[in-house]
């Protein structure tokens, strides 16, 4: 059957290739799970997992009404029935790593635990259900959760103004960019250049391109840190700002950031801050009162709203009064009576970055956490992942090099050296941690780190959690000394191995198409190749 | 907190395998001086219950137990409860970006089936694995034209979602990437003649939005092929997703930009919504934006993952195609549930509802007194423009006495359209709301809706 | 890996063979080994102009994007769409999987690219880093 040959992972057996450990795996144990295929395999006409509400209105004749622009067809939708859907997508779940299993000791991406209430709330019909164009007087209450978050968000990053409208966090430096430049604009010149230190994140640069800035690369200095020296070499009146990320990529607070603050401003350049590692901040400083200028948070790094497999984010951007007039419309105004309404007259404005107000559901769940922290739990919450951090520092850095010794707040960066000697590679040692039950941790960033391994395990887990993992670890470390081939082959223990990346690459298959069996005998190997896409897959 | 799954001994312990004495001999880098020493000025700590209260307590003072009939780039359209109950299992919800393929292939495969509906429902060859939204995605798909054809000029129909041409501006503006807006005609359709004046071998693409801003299908033929003839590429943007169950899609264009929330995604105040690109299979390498692979595993089991990465900015940094970083991936597996459960037969048979529903409201609301439908005679889907004796703000403070927020009025963008609102109908919208909300506009007098 | 003593080199890993006005380009053995498997060649236009010691393409394997860097000037005569279908060709063959045709405009400027010998005696140096 054609069916059987697209059925994936059919005779997989993971007890039987089970390759042997070192020692003992602590936190998992192999289990079964289902095989499923893709949703369009288990279609067949007819089936409905749907049944509308009669129409209460005469029927159209949709030809009469649209001529030749009707559908007739909407193409190979799925027809399946409601408990195929439901097993369909459970059973896919179930091949997924996620917060609610276990760590991910993802650096720099702050996988903390994601409350459930701020589900319940951000779906309560009220708030769901809100039209982004209903009256304001029949949107107080949406209004008044936006007006609360940025006046938690201005006070937590210390600073006199915010919009809520960027997406994401790469929205958000691009909006916060944009603000910079609307700045230099309004005093007679945008200037040309974005200073970028050579540890940063990837969105910084491309972000410094589509706002039209030159990058300029800052080299770090031998402790990783921004070298000062170098920076007051080149800064100049041509210079808009520094992006910069403090805590730094290695997990150390730039000590002498307002140093690097007053060498900007003494030029007029301004100080951007990337918010990506916050959680490091939160209740025990505040990046206003350091000397940034201009800042974007992550809600789904810092403020535990979902990640979702890849979103959706959040990336409000909070600045000082000087760069409040340039924010999007619309912003929110408190009226004398109380009441709160947009204000879309705002002649500098650098526009809109987003239609309507931005991803509102984030922003609900993101004060949902804010409320059930306080300024006392979210202090704690910064204790606790950097107490993390460290734990996790001392425990390995016998094994691990340590390629930087400064102190490192809520992250920890090793690097392979060691274990690079015996053909061990940063990449092969995340795989394996596979095996062991975890995610891997940040690969090969940051980029000044050669072989790095980047590791953060927020303030969500618990101490025998991080013993696990560090029992992992070192577990790994000993069969990198004692029998790499096991650690070249990770993962052994998945539902499927190492994916042909290159294969996908070189001859991309971005869609399903049936199967050339019951397609008509002409289509030889035309567009897509979808005979070869479906023999192989 | 209960959040933190910690013991005073377990820091204890923790601090004193460290080998420090105190949680404050962890911070030392941060200078003294710009340490915390109190709290700050946030609400203090609430309880699950307190936070559920304030909420329903924010929720009540949002319209309730109203009929609606705005539409204008966000759709009421009925969610399958099952959509929640699998989007809420925590192995979707709580996990991260499928970077790690052999433990995320639940959501890789979810996103390879968005992918693959998404193409069968726009008629494009590849589809990526979904952008912020609609808005955004108009303006990514532009300046992914811009790499294409490696020409900076764009037209813009002033009929395309004056938010997202609001945003389209704010991106281009410094790409270097003048642009030429082009007005309707009578038919409330672009003008076919000042848009093919307004195309030269300059233009590097032609922006329209089908069904545009107020619900009329552009011809969208006839503008593929004078883009097309000057060598510039045609972006349609969809705004209202489900036209696709009953509208043509937009073949001859070259990249499709669909804002997907009518699939499932609630109304929620404006996002987190579904924007998603789909184009010529041949431009996949300008595409911005996360895209999920067929491939197999070492023992050539099939399975997926995200490919062709090159082109995004954790690789290609200042030259990426895009900045974009994160996807609305949750949100896109939403989408894809939606289309799951009604499926080929069920696009369709729902789409032909808010077809009829909307041409009998129109029909209805036309024929109050001193009313006009404009564009009456243009093809629609959901969404007409009504034109009223009344100012739109006086009938819709009249017509919320009767619990119905009614249409969108249109002057704030269109200054010529003065006494004009954007009205929408979905299969939310019963006849009975729709016979009260014309009897309201004409000024009869009405029940108040039953429910509210 | 021999590498082949009628062309010349960059220190940024191209290879150039001459004859006449007519330049061949592709990326040498110790630049596809170090990248890895190849999925994607970026090359210009017939036509394009390149210039010497300029970006005028890429190569990209699974999770890098290498650039490419003219040996010298001139207009692009030929390009190698053999490439579009079978990238790994510059992996197993990296010295005969030309990528461009150049007809050069500054022939003299091949006198200043490194010859076999001593670009082997670079890339061991550049190794042994």
């Amino acid at each position: 059957m054609a069916t059987d040959t697209l059925n994936p992972a059919g005779v997989t057996s993971t007890e039987t290739n089970t390759t042997p450990f070192v020692g003992e795996r602590r936190k998992v144990a192999s289990h079964i799970n289902q095989n499923e295929g893709l949703i369009f395999e288990k279609s067949s006409p007819g089936k409905k997992a749907y049944r509308l509400s009669p129409l209460d209105v005469p029927a159209v004749d949709a030809k009469a009404l649209l001529g030749d622009l009707a559908r007739e067809d909407v193409g190979m939708l799925p027809e399946v029935s409601e408990i195929e859907i439901i097993r369909h997508f459970t059973r896919l779940s179930t091949w997924n790593y996620a917060i609610d299993l276990g760590m991910y000791p993802l650096g720099s991406c702050t996988m903390k635990y994601n409350p459930r209430v701020n589900e319940l709330v951000a779906r309560l019909p009220g708030i769901a259900e809100a039209h982004p164009y209903q009256p304001e007087s029949l949107s107080q209450g949406a209004m008044r959760v936006m007006w609360l978050l940025q006046n938690c968000l201005k006070e937590i990053t210390g600073m006199d103004a915010i919009t809520l409208q960027p997406a994401a966090g790469a929205h958000g430096e691009f909006t916060g960019i944009l603000l910079v430049r609307a700045y230099h604009e309004s005093k007679g010149n945008p200037r040309k250049k974005i200073l970028i230190p050579d540890s940063a994140h990837g969105t910084n640069p491309a972000t410094a391109a589509i706002c039209g800035y030159q990058v300029q690369n800052l080299k770090s200095n031998s402790e990783g840190m921004v070298d000062l020296a170098e920076l007051e070499k080149l800064v100049d009146e041509e210079t808009a700002a520094l992006m910069l990320t403090n805590p730094s990529t290695i997990g150390v607070f730039e000590s002498e950031i307002h140093k690097i603050a007053d060498v900007l401003h003494a030029k007029g350049a301004l100080l951007y801050m990337d918010g990506a590692n916050m959680n490091a901040l939160v209740g025990k400083t505040r990046p206003g009162d350091f000397g940034v200028d201009v800042m974007h948070l992550n809600l789904h790094k810092t403020f535990s709203t979902p990640h979702g497999g890849g979103g959706p984010g959040s990336g409000p951007v909070s600045c000082k009064k000087i760069l409040e007039p340039f924010l999007p419309t619309p912003v929110i105004v408190e009226k004398a009576d109380g009441t709160l309404t947009f204000n879309y007259d705002r002649p500098q404005s650098v526009g809109r970055v987003r239609m309507f107000y931005g991803n509102y559901g984030m922003f609900v769940r993101a004060l949902a956490y804010i409320l059930a922290n306080g300024p006392d739990g979210l202090r704690q919450t910064t204790e606790d992942a950097v107490l993390n951090a460290n734990y996790i520092r001392k425990n390995l850095e016998d094994l691990y090099e340590l390629p930087y010794k400064t102190a490192t707040l809520h992250e920890v960066v090793f690097s392979d050296r060691r274990q690079a000697r015996n053909g061990v590679k940063t990449g092969d040692i995340a795989k394996r941690l596979i095996d062991y039950g975890f995610h891997p941790y940040t690969v090969s960033f940051p980029m000044i780190v050669p072989g790095a391994l980047m590791i953060e395990p927020t303030e969500s887990e618990s101490k025998e959690e991080l013993d696990l993992f560090i029992d992992a670890m070192r577990q790994i470390a000993r069969e990198a000394d004692e029998n790499p081939a096991i650690i070249l082959s990770a993962p052994n223990a998945t539902r499927v191995s190492r994916m042909d990346e290159v294969g996908a690459a070189r001859k991309p298959v971005l869609r399903w198409k049936p199967d050339a069996a019951v397609a008509p005998a002409s289509t030889e190997n035309s567009a897509l190749e979808p005979a070869t896409a479906a023999k192989e897959y | 907190m209960r959040y933190l799954p910690k013991s005073p001994s377990d820091r204890a312990t923790m601090l004193d395998a460290i080998g420090v004495a105190s949680i404050d001999d962890l911070f030392t880098t941060i200078p003294a001086e710009y340490r915390l020493t109190g709290d700050m000025k946030i609400p203090r700590q609430m309880g699950e219950q307190e936070i559920v209260e304030f909420f329903r307590a924010a929720a009540d003072r949002n319209a309730n137990g109203y009929a609606s009939f705005l539409g204008a780039g966000a759709y009421h359209h009925y969610r399958p409860v099952v959509i929640d109950a699998m989007v809420q299992r925590g192995e979707f919800l709580t996990s991260y970006t499928p970077y790690q393929a052999e433990i995320t292939q639940g959501t890789l495969q979810a996103i390879f089936e968005f992918q693959t509906m998404i193409c069968e429902l726009t008629g494009m060859e590849i589809a990526n694995a979904s952008m912020y939204d609609g808005s955004t995605g108009a303006a990514e798909s532009v300046m992914m034209a811009a790499r294409v054809t490696g020409r900076s000029h764009i037209v813009v129909a002033n009929t395309v979602h004056p938010e997202y041409r609001e945003v389209l501006k704010t991106y281009a503006q410094h790409q270097g990437l003048p642009k030429r807006i082009v007005g309707y005609g009578a038919d409330g359709r672009v003008d076919q003649k000042a848009l093919e004046a307004a195309i030269t071998d300059q233009t590097a693409c032609v922006l329209i939005q089908s069904p545009n801003f107020f619900g009329v299908i552009e011809d969208v033929a006839a503008i593929a092929e004078m883009a097309h003839a000057k060598g510039a590429l045609l972006i349609v943007s969809i705004a209202e997703a489900l036209s696709l169950g009953i509208v043509r899609p937009p073949v001859e264009a070259d990249i499709v930009s669909l804002e997907a929330q009518s699939f499932g995604v609630p109304v929620g105040y404006g996002g987190p919504y579904c924007g998603v690109l789909a184009c010529k299979e041949k431009f996949v390498r300008q595409m911005p934006g996360r895209l999920t692979g067929a491939t197999v595993d070492k023992q050539g089991r099939r399975g997926f993952v995200l490919t062709l990465s090159t082109r995004e900015q954790h690789i290609r940094r200042e030259r990426a195609t895009s900045n974009i970083c994160t996807n609305q991936a949750l949100v896109a597996l939403m989408t894809c549930i939606y289309l799951t459960i009604y499926g080929k037969a069920g696009m369709k048979e729902l789409a032909e509802q808010n077809l009829a529903k909307a041409h009998y409201a129109a029909q209805a609301l036309g024929a109050t007194p001193g009313s006009k439908l404009l564009f009456a005679k243009s093809p629609r889907f959901h969404e007409f423009v009504l034109s009223t004796q009344e100012a739109p703000d006086a009938m819709n403070a009249r017509l919320l006495e009767h619990k119905i927020i009614g249409g969108l009025p249109l002057a704030k963008w269109y200054p010529e359209l003065r006494n004009a609102s954007l009205w929408c109908a979905t299969e939310q919208n019963s006849r009975e709301q729709i016979d009260i909300a014309a009897a309201v506009v004409a000024g009869k007098q009405a029940a108040t809706l039953a429910y509210a | 890996m021999a590498y082949p003593a009628s062309y010349r080199y960059t220190r940024e890993h191209e290879w150039i063979k001459v004859e006449g006005d007519q330049g061949t380009v592709g990326i040498t053995d110790y630049a596809q080994n170090s990248l890895g498997d190849i999925v994607f060649v970026d090359a210009p236009k017939v036509g394009a102009t390149v210039e010497a010691g300029k970006v005028f393409g890429s190569v990209e394997s699974v999770k890098a994007v290498s650039d490419l860097y003219s040996p010298v000037s001139g207009t692009v005569t030929a390009v190698n769409e053999e490439l579009n279908a079978a990238p790994e060709k510059i992996n197993s063959a990296a010295h005969d999987s030309w990528i461009i045709k150049v007809k050069l405009s500054k022939p003299a400027e091949v006198d200043a690219l490194l010859n076999a010998a001593d670009y082997e005696k670079f890339t061991s140096e550049e190794t042994g880093h």
